[in-house]
């Protein structure tokens, strides 16, 4: 029997315990921190070999990389929280080139007094998001950063994916008569996060849209291959900003009809009484597309067999115009321009 | 949404801007200006202006409460912003508004002012509340529409006693600036034909004081909602009164607009506030009893008291043409600043700023109408 006596390990408080400096500082605490809430939460083959690195095995096909952070306020919204959106996220950004996302790592600032319950509670919500995906979180990194130099937390995540041979999505590639297609109704994800960032209540609860898409713009690449030719996540900035950067990157317009822009009523409403334009309102779980116009009904039909993309809709066309304007006949019959948004949007006063 | 998706009915316009068509009189113009920022950023944002006959033409007036803010005022809200011990409330759309010297309370936030943007006078009373080692300061600003919530707002510190709260306040009026705007009007190249009236300013204070524009200049107003048709029937209330030759004060918004307005805010207002013995807008100068300011009985609550706020009036940029621009003297496109020094991402005057603004609004919405009608007319000739 040995005289040295084993420490006993005890477990994180999860329930009342809170993140303090000794859990960024390299030490045993933060050893506990990662075993407690990460490894729990996000469990895999690399992860168990607590390495500082992964080793994968090489991917077949051109990789595709992406990283992306996520500061987020609330850190949980109707639909979703910073974990599940830090997967959903950087999936897209991978997915939207037409690749298969593969890996994922994830980065955590931690500001000290953060609730372990609530750390607990993200990591969880990553590890579901990232196992429903099928993308694993192989790698990461936490950080504590003293109380006031953080709101709460801060994920980064990484991600790299494969991408077929021959497929070539860009920014650049739309076309004059391409058609312009969306997954879905905008806007969702910005209102329910303004909802709680404003302590704002509609009355009715509006959901994050919050979605990891490889899964549809797989189905997506398959209906249509080479007639696509740009797949994009409209996210901060919204459907507007989108329209405005392919405009620009391609040296093309576009011309839109806001008629078959679907938009759900409750946001629609929320955006009235707030003075916001949904089309300039983030959203997390939807797309947007431009195709070979002969091509588009075959890949509406795709969009619209994927629980994803049920209420896919064709929403305009590509057209030829050096001043790159995105112009848009109103619902109500008139035409506008659908500018860059200056700043961040901001209610009226009156 | 029901009561808002009928006010947007596009067969419903078709058959309005059918209706303005066949009543115009080809051999005449129409130049109807729209007084409220409100209308301009209606006007815009639905296309109103592409269903409209060509010699129908709107010009928009000064009625942005954040556009007629003078450069002074705006100094004088940073610089008390700039005070350790003041946390300063505003509304989200003053933060970029330019005043001296390049500066904005948003330029002034990132220097470390405890700036705060708020949705209603009653978050910055909850402010000064939950903070009572702070000086919580409202910048308040608009029209009548949002003077009796800053009345209330006032009622209730008094009541709770709540010595850390001001109101630093910026509140003008209506109806004597559309006077400004008509007795300044024979400087002006050509004459308007009417006016369509701010209806939610008008729930508060009726329709009557508008009756001076009839009466006195000889022009009709139309108060009119806010919705694209509002506007759409109150042009063609508007085009009516002109072919019959007659001139009175109509309303479109016979919704939720009396002739008195609302007798309780009315009250409130007049509780709290006081007419200034004069006030500087934007484009129009100084204009005598055109804003308020506290009365003695709530003296304590005035910011401009407990911080001996004395404003210096501080010129706009000279090349500007802001003032001419709210006036309904000029259009955006004449000012030689517009869409190039001068876009919403940096402001030079603040008609660019506030998506009300005349220029904010026809940069966002409305500059491609003026090159595919350049070059229509270049192919016409």
């Amino acid at each position: 029997m040995s005289l040295v006596m084993k420490p006993v390990r005890r477990k994180l408080d999860v329930r009342n315990g809170r993140v303090d400096l000794s859990h960024g500082s390299g030490g045993r605490a933060m050893a506990h921190l990662i075993a407690d809430i990460f490894h729990d939460a996000f469990d895999n083959d690399w992860l168990r070999r607590n390495d500082d690195q992964a080793s994968l095995d090489a991917l077949e096909g051109r990789l595709v990389m992406t990283t992306d952070g996520y500061v987020v306020s609330p850190l949980f919204f109707p639909g979703g929280d910073i974990g599940s959106l830090s997967v959903h996220g950087t999936i897209n950004d991978i997915a939207m080139a037409g690749a298969t996302p593969k890996y994922l790592s994830a980065s955590f600032i931690i500001e000290e007094g953060f609730a372990l319950a609530d750390l607990k509670r993200i990591a969880l919500s990553m590890g579901d998001a990232s196992r429903a995906a099928g993308v694993p979180i192989v790698a990461g990194d936490t950080k504590v950063v003293e109380r006031g130099k953080a709101d709460g937390v801060f994920i980064s995540t990484a991600g790299v994916g494969v991408l077929p041979d021959g497929l070539s999505l860009s920014s650049d590639k739309a076309r004059p008569r391409d058609a312009v297609l969306i997954s879905g109704s905008m806007g969702d994800h910005g209102v329910a996060i303004m909802s709680r960032r404003e302590n704002l209540e509609f009355g009715v609860e509006i959901m994050s849209d919050s979605a990891a898409l490889h899964g549809l713009t797989a189905a997506m690449v398959r209906a249509a291959g080479d007639a696509l030719r740009v797949m994009r996540d409209p996210t901060r900035g919204g459907l507007a900003a989108a329209l405005n950067e392919i405009a620009h990157q391609s040296n093309v317009g576009f011309m839109i009809d806001e008629e078959l822009i679907p938009v759900k009523p409750q946001v629609a409403a929320a955006c009235e009484f707030l003075g916001l334009d949904p089309l300039y309102v983030a959203n997390e779980g939807k797309l947007m597309a431009i195709c070979a116009s002969e091509a588009a009904d075959v890949l509406l039909d795709a969009m619209r067999a994927h629980p994803f993309g049920r209420e896919a809709a064709l929403i305009g066309h590509v057209v030829e115009d050096e001043r790159n304007f995105v112009e848009m006949t109103t619902r109500f019959g008139g035409g506008r321009i659908v500018d860059w948004l200056s700043g961040e949007q901001l209610p009226r006063i009156c | 949404m029901k009561y808002v998706d009928e006010y947007r009915d596009p067969e419903l316009a078709k058959g309005v801007a059918a209706r303005i068509a066949a009543e115009v009189d080809s051999g005449s113009s129409y130049r109807f200006m729209e007084f409220c920022g409100g209308h301009t950023h209606a006007i815009s944002r639905y296309g109103v202006e592409d269903m409209l006959p060509k010699n129908v033409a709107m010009i928009h007036g000064p009625g942005c409460p954040v556009c007629v803010l003078p450069v002074g005022r705006i100094d004088d809200a940073i610089r008390l912003a700039s005070d350790p011990r003041v946390t300063l409330c505003t509304y989200a759309d003053l933060m970029r508004v330019p005043a001296s010297r390049g500066a904005s309370l948003l330029k002034a936030r990132a220097a470390g002012a405890d700036i705060r943007m708020v949705y209603s006078t009653l978050d910055a009373l909850r402010i000064a509340e939950a903070e009572p080692a702070r000086e919580v300061v409202f910048l308040a600003i608009g029209f009548e529409t949002t003077t009796p919530p800053t009345a209330l707002a006032i009622k209730q510190a008094k009541a709770k006693a709540l010595r850390n709260f001001s109101v630093f306040c910026n509140h003008v009026l209506t109806p004597i600036a559309m006077r400004a705007i008509l007795a300044g009007e024979e400087d002006e190249a050509t004459p308007l034909d009417g006016l369509v009236g701010p209806a939610h300013v008008s729930t508060v204070i009726g329709a009557r004081p508008y009756e001076f524009v009839a009466n006195e200049y000889g022009k009709p107003v139309v108060i009119s909602g806010f919705e694209p048709l509002d506007v759409m029937q109150s042009i063609l209330m508007l085009v009516r009164q002109i072919n019959e030759g007659r001139c009175a004060v109509e309303n479109q918004y016979v919704r939720a607009v009396t002739r008195d307005g609302n007798a309780r805010a009315q009250r409130e207002m007049d509780e709290v506030f006081e007419l200034q013995e004069s006030f500087e807008w934007r484009g129009l100068g100084m204009v005598p009893h055109s804003a308020l300011r506290l009365v003695e009985a709530f003296a304590e609550f005035d910011a401009e008291k407990r911080f001996g706020i004395h404003t210096v009036a501080a010129a706009d940029n000279p090349a500007c043409e802001c003032g001419a621009i709210l006036r309904g003297a000029k259009k955006p496109t004449d000012c030689r600043l517009f869409g190039s020094l001068c876009t919403p991402e940096t402001p030079m005057g603040s008609c660019m700023v506030s998506s009300e603004g005349s220029c904010a609004a026809h940069y966002a919405y409305g500059r491609f109408r003026d090159r595919s009608r350049a070059r229509m007319e270049r192919a016409a000739s």
